[in-house]
């Protein structure tokens, strides 16, 4: 008995022992724990409540929406409208399969689509939407709203997208839109870019006011749980919407000059306000819709775009180089008259010159017999300018030319703008290594051989000859938001006056009886034009089709001659300039002079009901005349401006009257 | 003098009020404060609501304070006897959960009672003290020094330790260990034996490693190098440091733990429920807590050194030693200090099975306290 109490005091004694080395141990662990929490808490807590604010508040950008683009009174060029969208949230639904059943009855899903979006709903959190098509029709719209209670997860989002009220009328002025590219992610700063959806300025411009119209991203602060799932706002910053870009165009002449361009295959046509500079229509035919750029261009439409003979995606105005043909011609008048050349010096015509064992043709095959330069101009002799060429060379022709703008872009900013090519001694030694020979002046002489020249470029020399010699820049931006860049006052080119005043007097001759123009003068008192027509030759008429005599009519169209024009009015005191080229229109006094006419002819008109509105009532407002408010054009369907071709005076030609050239 | 005492004996056959009057009120009241900590953390975790947590959990407590006293005012003679048939109880129950699941069920751990599921693992905790504790009730040390005496015991606690691994459970079958190793430690087992024992699970380390899950596997790694994979198993480490953190020294306020109540926080009414605390109390409130668990803890080891019996002194060490695990683990895992198994905490988290045994753990407790002074002989029955 006392043995066994003496073996419960021993394995009590024992057990004592062990019991407190493991309360020791206890002790410890415990100390472990509380150690930890002091490290975590207090040590690293500021670490850890930067990341749990990082957890909790997730920042969302917000679009601003994107900056309007009007004309020179306001009417809206480019705007942003709803785009209803319908989403899907695939956790509101029990069956996605089923539910798009029901949708494709209601809306068109490819199985291309269906593809997308099961794909999409795997792949997404199950809160968040997924669209199942955009840019639904009011229609298609009230179809999904009627039946919502049967599309369980199906819900209609308003977004904003692009819209041009005048569509192809202005395409190549605005540009487009598209969804940010790869490589504009990775360059840009801006997070607005990384948005989905998020579309930039791609071409003309929406492309260099870009940053201007973009505005800057709003941003909300929104507590998110684990999952992403936004549990509430905290705050909000709306962000600026980006600012309204003015333009120098008037939307009724651009209306107007896309019209008349579309009566032929391809063309392109620029009106030019001389002491501004102001670009007030520019158009190239044809065209595209840059509202289907903004919404997602079908791959199979963007390529028939591409393929298409007459590159509707190129603004030929600013992109298309051509030989100017005899528009050129007051350029080598010009370089000749401050080269020291008497105006009144009679060059005989034949009808061909020989020079260097060459025999370089007048249009006209019996020549135009006895002329000077004053006739030369209105006739578009070609010899005289032959002779006069090849008495002054072509470095002086060269230089004149580049005074007037010619050899170099304009700076427009529009997609694609070609240089152009002056070429003289140094041009030709410096790009094919080669001497310049004479024969090749007599070609520059009346706008051909190496000379090339954009319609803008055109355009931007007869509103230097126009404003008596001003070096006038062309521009498309009037303001951006009010804060206005136009710039009135330029520098002299430096050409005496009276030089300018004669070839000016030369061009008021084409269309002046015995012109080659007449046809196409303006008949409206004070509102005459002057102008120089072009046909250049796009391919060489070999001999062998000069002696056939084969009719310009019936070469393949490609090879025709291209139309040109270069016109200002009002004679008098000249306000506006004109470029128009036809492509492969043949007649530059019977195709391209026409529609110059009529462009004049429309801006005055305008002008003088502007003025005339104006007038009667003075308390009109800031905007001038007739200039419609922006809410009463701000719909493509409001028809902007009818073609007036009541008011257009076509005078008949009397035969024999003013050959074309 | 012995006879004497053994005349006297004079809580052999106590009536109930005077064991009602011996019951450990203060003990009791620090078990209830606790449980209350954890309905407010319940109702936290439910963002501010006592659905669904908070109200099922009081009224789990409440049947749990029930059994609770009932287990304390049964006879300690009654559990000692019945000791080895709980735990054969427990022992059926985990085969049958494991046949249930090669069945059909998937890897169950629970068999479904209706109104709660009950875990065999978690009964197993409890009965295997007592299993153990009877066992060695009688045992003198030089009983315990003979191997083939302590073969019979390794093999009640190797068992079990096994079903459970199987089902798969790491966290349970590792506290099983534990806690048998801290019994076997109590009865006076050598110590060059458990360094036997520890060596050779050591080099049974890699044999151990390639029977193990994958996801197993994974959170032995992901506990090594939580960083690495922040969105996978790393995560929910990553998540409760950065609560745990975040909280700071006087924490963000009650209903005010944003990762908590944002979802970041896994599991956060179960075994991340210490988290949202130290989120919200910050370690002000964390260390309070951790005080008033080790006063139980005290509890625990007080009773046991005063219990003038071999059996009480080890079920209530036993059942110490258990509680301090639960914490431990649950409260190191969520630290980022041990890897993630899946352990509750006591009195705190959500569940059914945890808080009915972890109330019977404390009725037990409480039911050696009140009986103390019994005198039991080494059989298991009182000595008259």
């Amino acid at each position: 008995m006392f043995n066994a109490i003496d073996r419960d005091a021993e394995r009590q004694r024992v057990m004592n022992r062990r019991t407190l080395v493991l309360g020791g141990l206890k002790a410890g662990a415990l100390s472990a724990l509380v150690a930890r929490l002091y490290y975590l808490q207090v040590l690293e807590g500021d670490h850890y409540t930067t990341l749990a604010e990082d957890n909790r508040i997730s920042l969302r950008l917000l679009a601003p929406s994107r900056g309007i683009i009007v004309d020179r009174a306001g009417v809206p060029l480019a705007v942003n409208e709803q785009n209803f969208r319908a989403v899907l949230v695939s956790e509101r639904t029990d069956d996605v399969d089923e539910t798009l059943d029901k949708v494709v009855k209601l809306l068109p899903l490819t199985d291309a689509d269906r593809r997308r979006i099961l794909r999409d709903v795997d792949r997404l959190r199950s809160f968040a939407p997924v669209t199942l098509r955009e840019n639904l029709t009011w229609d298609q719209v009230s179809a999904i709203e009627v039946n919502l209670p049967d599309l369980p997860g199906v819900s209609i989002e308003v977004g904003q997208v692009r819209s041009y009220p005048f569509g192809e009328q202005a395409a190549h002025i605005l540009g487009y839109v598209g969804v940010v590219s790869e490589q504009e992610l990775q360059n840009a700063r801006d997070p607005l870019l990384s948005l989905p959806g998020f579309r930039i300025g791609k071409s003309g411009i929406e492309r260099k006011h870009d940053l201007a119209l973009r505005g800057t991203a709003g941003t909300s602060q929104l507590e998110v749980n684990a999952v992403g799932r936004v549990v509430r706002e905290l705050a909000r910053n709306d962000g600026q919407p980006g600012h309204q870009v003015t333009l120098t165009i008037d939307a009724k002449l651009q209306y107007y000059a896309q019209q008349r361009l579309a009566e032929h295959e391809s063309a392109a046509a620029v009106v030019l306000d001389v002491q501004t500079g102001g670009v007030l229509a520019l158009a190239s035919h044809p065209s595209f819709d840059p509202n289907q750029f903004a919404m997602g261009i079908p791959q199979d439409l963007y390529d028939s775009l591409i393929k298409n003979e007459a590159s509707p995606l190129t603004n030929k105005v600013v992109a298309g180089h051509y030989a100017p043909g005899s528009t050129f011609k007051p350029m080598t008048a010009l370089a000749g008259l401050e080269a020291g050349v008497d105006p009144t010096h009679r060059v005989f015509c034949p009808g061909h010159y020989d020079f260097g064992g060459h025999t370089f043709h007048c249009y006209k095959k019996g020549g135009h017999g006895s002329v000077d330069m004053h006739d030369a101009i209105r006739m578009s002799c070609d010899v005289y300018f032959y002779d006069l060429a090849r008495r002054i060379g072509v470095d002086r022709i060269a230089d004149m030319a580049r005074r007037f703008g010619l050899g170099e872009r304009t700076d427009l900013d529009l997609p694609g703008e070609k240089n152009g090519i002056i070429p003289d001694t140094k041009w030709k030694r410096r790009t094919y290594k080669e001497n310049w020979y004479d024969g090749e002046t007599l070609s520059v002489a009346i706008g051909q051989g190496y000379v090339t020249a954009t319609p803008i470029q055109l355009a931007v020399m007869c509103a230097r000859l126009a404003s008596g010699g001003k070096a006038v820049k062309p521009h498309l931006t009037k303001a951006v938001e009010q804060e206005y860049t136009e710039q009135t006052v330029w520098p002299d080119i430096g050409v005496k006056p009276e030089f300018i005043q004669r070839i000016l007097a030369g061009m008021a001759g084409v269309t002046s009886a015995g012109g080659t123009a007449y046809a196409a003068r303006i008949t409206q008192p004070g509102m005459e034009m002057g102008g120089k027509s072009g046909t250049a030759q796009v391919k060489r008429i070999t001999m062998a089709e000069r002696n056939a005599g084969l009719l310009k009519a019936e070469r393949p169209w490609k090879d025709r001659d291209n139309a040109l024009f270069i016109a200002f009015a009002p004679v008098q005191a000249p306000r506006y300039a004109c470029a128009v080229i036809v492509e492969h229109g043949v007649g530059g006094s019977s195709v391209a002079a026409p529609i110059a006419r009529d462009l004049l002819l429309e801006i005055q008109l305008m002008e003088a009901a502007r003025a005339q509105q104006a007038d009667a009532s003075p308390a009109a407002g800031p905007a001038p005349g007739d200039a419609p408010t922006a809410s009463g054009q701000a719909i493509p369907s409001a028809q902007p401006a009818a073609p007036p071709l009541t008011r257009v005076t076509s005078v008949p030609a009397a035969p024999g009257e003013g050959t074309p050239q | 003098m012995m006879n004497l005492d053994m005349g006297l004996d004079p809580q052999s056959n106590m009536s109930l009020s005077e064991k009602l009057g011996q019951i450990s009120w203060s003990l009791v009241l620090l078990i209830t404060a606790v449980a209350c900590i954890g309905f407010a953390m319940l109702y936290s975790a439910a963002n501010g609501n006592f659905d669904p947590w908070a109200t099922r959990q009081i009224m789990r407590f409440a049947v749990g304070a029930v059994i609770m006293l009932v287990v304390a005012l049964i006879d300690i003679r009654i559990w000692l006897k019945f000791s080895y048939f709980l735990y054969g109880i427990a022992f059926f129950l985990l085969i049958v959960v494991e046949v249930m699941g090669h069945v059909g069920m998937g890897a169950q751990r629970w068999i479904d009672l209706g109104f709660m599921q009950l875990q065999p693992s978690e009964l197993m905790k409890v009965t295997l003290v007592m299993a153990l504790a009877r066992y060695f009730h009688g045992a003198s040390l030089e009983d315990t020094g003979r191997i083939t005496f302590l073969i019979p015991a390794l093999i009640m606690i190797v068992a079990p330790v096994c079903l459970v691994l199987l089902q798969p459970n790491l966290g349970t079958s590792l506290m099983l260990l534990m806690v048998s190793g801290a019994i076997f430690w109590l009865v006076g087992v050598r110590l060059w034996k458990f360094a036997l024992v520890i060596g050779g699970v050591l080099a049974a380390i890699p044999v151990i490693w390639h029977f193990m899950h994958d996801y197993q596997r994974n959170r032995v790694n992901t506990f090594l190098n939580p960083e690495n994979d922040p969105l996978g198993h790393g995560y929910h480490i990553m998540q409760s440091k950065i609560a745990l953190g975040s909280g700071g020294m006087f924490g963000k306020g009650f209903l005010m733990g944003s990762q908590s109540h944002l979802n970041f926080l896994p599991e956060k009414q179960t075994d991340f429920i210490f988290t949202m605390l130290a989120e919200e109390m910050g370690m002000v409130g964390a260390l309070v807590f951790l005080a008033l668990y080790t006063l139980l803890l005290v509890y625990g080891y007080v009773i046991a050194m005063r219990c003038r019996h071999q059996y009480g002194r080890l079920v209530a060490m036993g059942l110490t030693v258990n509680l301090f695990l639960y914490m431990f683990i649950n409260i190191a895992m969520v630290m980022g200090l041990i890897p993630v198994v899946g352990v509750p905490l006591p009195l705190i988290s959500y569940g059914g099975s945890s808080a009915l045994t972890v109330m019977t753990g404390f009725g037990l407790l409480l039911c050696v306290h009140v009986h103390r002074d019994v005198r039991m002989s080494r059989r298991g029955m009182s000595d008259f």
